[in-house]
């Protein structure tokens, strides 16, 4: 890695109710690339995630340690700005969330929350993130529907142009394509592949093809730790550690 | 601080500040009731019945208002779970449990138990007229047992349906008849019985407006169904205004009789329902 | 069994005729419209009019919602949005021991600490003279009454929205209220409104504890420091007299039927709000 990391984390630990979720890590995600988290269900993949912008804190019972650096500064820090910190980063769940407004107000959510922007900025920004996301041929006739009567993918898409809207720097998914058919994941698949010219991309998945397709580094996380870290074609073809090995065994075949 | 973490302070400033004022209004309650209530308590303020008339009598205690609440919210919890326990299993055994004709029934109870005890007591008393019968323990125990019907109905019918369904068809299956089986399911919800009867009772010996037509009020004891009976609630409110400072010093003392044993009642039934649901999977 | 069943079902309808058929003979000497709305109540002259009773009530439970409403919604969401579960394990129970206290109970309150409350401290400042038995005082122990049942159910609706939804506001940069103010509630208004419509119909109904502290005079109230008197407070207050002047205890019965059919229309409209909610979220 050449360039500087994006997101550095050190000696992370994270305990949910008394249980050691995740166990001294430290890795640096690198920039304007796509990084992909893979291992077995439960291992704290989504931990991991959610730790990069501070959603864990919500979780109950919970009790974290170490550093995370965005741009240098570590999220952790109790003088930190929580807002200012996840509007640096756009986060797509599992499954699409569109708040329970209307296409147009999903997407001018955000700017609205940190500025008054002024109706034509407003209708700019909102055209420019549902055409970065592939939606606005499909919608721009009924921007003001409400955004629950899309179909699961454009929903998904929605949240996507939503998370955009704000001007993040890296953008999280938690197997963000795992509710999705199969034209659908094609469509943000590609997405991530195009947006990772402007943003850092860190994705959680347990589908190693796709791992493939989209990354360009892959951490293997397994019972809390990392276990290996490297460009894609390594680790997935010539895994260095016994645990990858096993992983993703039936991948290579 | 910019005006957003302004806005979120000044919220959450006064979302404490209304918490506390729900919650505190608690103990503000029932630190007057004790305040007030416990100078006036003394072993014959529960032993004795009023001397020389409840109203202006200075002497003696509410003996007769405890065994008046007594006699009416137990006979009424039993009178209530007579008819409540056949109808609950009614709608979960011999009914699809979810169907709309159950729901429907279950509507019908929600809204019962959504009816002020006061359309209940007037009720009461209208049967009463119908039946020639004069304001007494039997007239009570009708107003409240129709008041206390819903509670227990719904009580039982929540806690049945936690009895999973395979542990019926099980008993089914092993030849039982659907009585039995009904024995199986009343043994293993025991202790939400006990909580409906908890709630049921509460309810009725606390309730002014249904017997407040009823049961009448009494010096004394009732010693026949057809007697009229003193209740705690009713002792409290008719004595409340008197001039008479004994008097209202029973009021007092009753209303802090009252709160402790509801309070009681509230405090073990929370425990069963938390000990109850540790069961649910 | 089923016997059992159907006549505990149709006692809704056997309370509803039974009183309707009682207040038959009051409906035969006024109309519905002029019973509703005549103040004139004599009973000893035949006269009955509800509508200073019907104003009583709505006052007591206007003030009381309007004193209910916000200091419930403001503590749920403290409750489900902010308070550490430490906090919620204590605080909750005694919002649930509020709801096992007896009316009459918080009618002595009423009686001991309120009126004299408004009596010194509040009334002062705004009118000459006042008892302080009102119809505030009547709000406000009504208030207290249906606290924990307003926090209870509210606090049961935001506990449904899902902490997913409430994560993708915050993460885009939201402060937990914009995210309560912005999406919670809007998720949540059904919610909310069957919670408030299913308390106002209980403090309709209340009876006891607002007959201690409202004076009960049969006059319109023009102010918060006048006294009201409830339709309850009138039907229990009068019993006594049902037997001995003719056509007042059909008027009673009257006035248990008008609470009956305000409360079951309320009742119904908010089940089926709940109900629906809770169908929507099992899918």
């Amino acid at each position: 890695m050449t360039s500087t990391p994006h997101i550095s984390v050190q000696n992370l630990n994270v305990h949910i109710a008394n249980q050691h979720i995740l166990k001294n890590i430290s890795i640096n995600i690198p920039n304007k690339k796509v990084t992909s988290i893979i291992g077995p269900s439960g291992c704290g993949k989504t931990t991991l995630l959610k730790s990069f912008n501070r959603l864990l804190d919500n979780t109950p019972d919970v009790k974290i340690t170490g550093k995370v650096l965005v741009d240098g500064e570590d999220i952790y820090d109790p003088n930190a700005e929580i807002t200012h910190i996840r509007k640096k980063m756009g986060l797509l769940s599992q499954r699409p969330y569109p708040l329970p407004m209307s296409i147009y107000d999903n997407v001018a959510y955000g700017p609205r929350i940190h500025g008054s922007p002024k109706k034509a900025e407003l209708d700019e920004l909102v055209e420019a993130q549902l055409r970065a996301t592939g939606l606005w041929q499909e919608v721009k006739d009924r921007l003001k529907a409400p955004a629950s009567k899309l179909s699961i993918g454009q929903q998904q898409r929605l949240c996507l142009a939503r998370g955009l809207a704000v001007e993040p720097e890296i953008i999280l998914g938690d197997e963000s394509t795992s509710a999705l058919d199969p034209v659908s994941t094609h469509i943000i698949e590609d997405l991530f592949i195009e947006l990772k010219e402007k943003y850092s991309i860190v994705l959680v998945t347990h589908i190693l093809r796709q791992a493939r397709r989209v990354s360009d580094y892959i951490i293997f996380v397994y019972m809390g730790r990392i276990i290996e870290f490297g460009p894609t074609e390594e680790v997935l073809l010539n895994p260095k550690q016994e645990l990858t090995k096993e992983y993703v065994k039936g991948f290579i075949s | 601080m910019t005006k957003r973490k302004l806005e979120e302070l000044f919220i959450k400033i006064l979302m404490i500040l209304a918490t506390i004022v729900v919650v505190g209004s608690f103990f503000l309650i029932v630190g007057t009731i004790f305040s007030k209530g416990i100078p006036y308590m003394s072993w014959d303020m529960i032993s004795k019945i009023p001397g020389g008339g409840f109203y202006i009598g200075k002497e003696g205690g509410v003996l007769n208002a405890i065994i008046g609440s007594l006699y009416i919210a137990g006979g009424a919890t039993i009178l209530g779970l007579l008819i409540s326990i056949p109808v609950a299993l009614f709608i979960n055994m011999y009914m699809a449990s979810k169907n709309f004709i159950a729901n429907t029934f279950r509507l019908a109870f929600d809204v019962l138990f959504g009816i002020p005890s006061i359309v209940y007591g007037a009720f009461g008393f209208l049967i009463m007229v119908y039946f020639g019968l004069k304001a007494s323990l039997l007239g009570g125990i009708i107003a409240v047992t129709l008041l206390v019907i819903p509670i227990l109905v719904r009580t039982l019918d929540e806690v049945i349906q936690t009895v999973p369904g395979e542990l019926r068809d099980a008993a089914l299956s092993l030849g039982a008849t659907r009585w039995e089986t009904a024995k199986v399911v009343l043994r293993q919800i025991r202790p939400g019985i006990f909580t409906a009867i908890l709630l049921s009772f509460g309810r009725g010996i606390g309730d002014v407006a249904s017997v407040l037509f009823t049961a009448g009020f009494s010096d004394n004891i009732p010693t026949s169904l057809h007697e009229p009976a003193a209740t705690l609630p009713l002792a409290i409110f008719f004595q409340l205004s008197s001039p008479v400072e004994e008097v209202q010093g029973r009021a007092y003392a009753s209303a802090l009789i009252l709160t402790i044993v509801v309070l009681i009642i509230t405090v073990l039934s929370e425990i069963l329902i938390k000990k109850f649901s540790k069961h649910k999977i | 069994m089923l016997v059992f069943t159907l006549a505990s079902v149709s006692l809704v309808l056997v309370i509803g005729i039974g009183l309707y058929y009682q207040s038959l003979p009051v409906l035969a000497n006024s109309s519905w419209v002029h019973l509703l709305s005549s103040s004139i109540w004599k009973p000893m002259r035949g006269l009955f009019g509800f509508y200073p009773f019907i104003m009583g009530t709505l006052w007591v439970t206007g003030i009381s919602i309007i004193i209910a409403l916000p200091l419930c919604l403001l503590t749920s969401f403290y409750l489900s949005e902010y308070a550490h579960a430490k906090v919620k394990r204590v605080l909750i129970p005694f919002v649930n021991l509020l709801s096992g206290i007896p009316p009459v109970i918080f009618g002595v309150w009423g009686v001991l600490f309120i009126v004299p409350f408004i009596q010194t401290s509040i009334a002062p400042h705004f009118v000459d003279f006042s008892t302080g038995y009102s119809v505030l005082a009547g709000g406000i122990v009504l208030a207290v009454m249906i606290f924990p049942l307003l926090v209870s159910i509210v606090n049961q609706v935001l506990n449904t929205i899902p902490q997913e939804l409430k994560d993708a506001s915050l993460a885009l940069g939201a402060t937990r209220w914009e995210t309560i103010k912005k999406v919670t509630i809007r998720k949540a208004l059904p919610g909310i409104i069957a919670a408030t419509v299913l308390s106002i119909s209980r403090a309709f109904g209340e009876t006891i504890a607002v007959l201690m502290v409202c004076g009960n005079n049969a006059v319109v109230p023009h102010s918060v420091f006048d006294t009201g008197y409830p339709l309850p407070a009138l039907i229990a207050n009068n019993y006594g007299d049902m037997m001995s002047i003719p056509l007042y205890g059909s008027a009673l019965m009257f006035a248990a039927l008008l609470l009956f059919i305000i409360i079951l229309l309320f009742n119904l409209i908010s089940r089926i709000i709940l109900t629906r909610l809770e169908r929507n979220l099992a899918g």
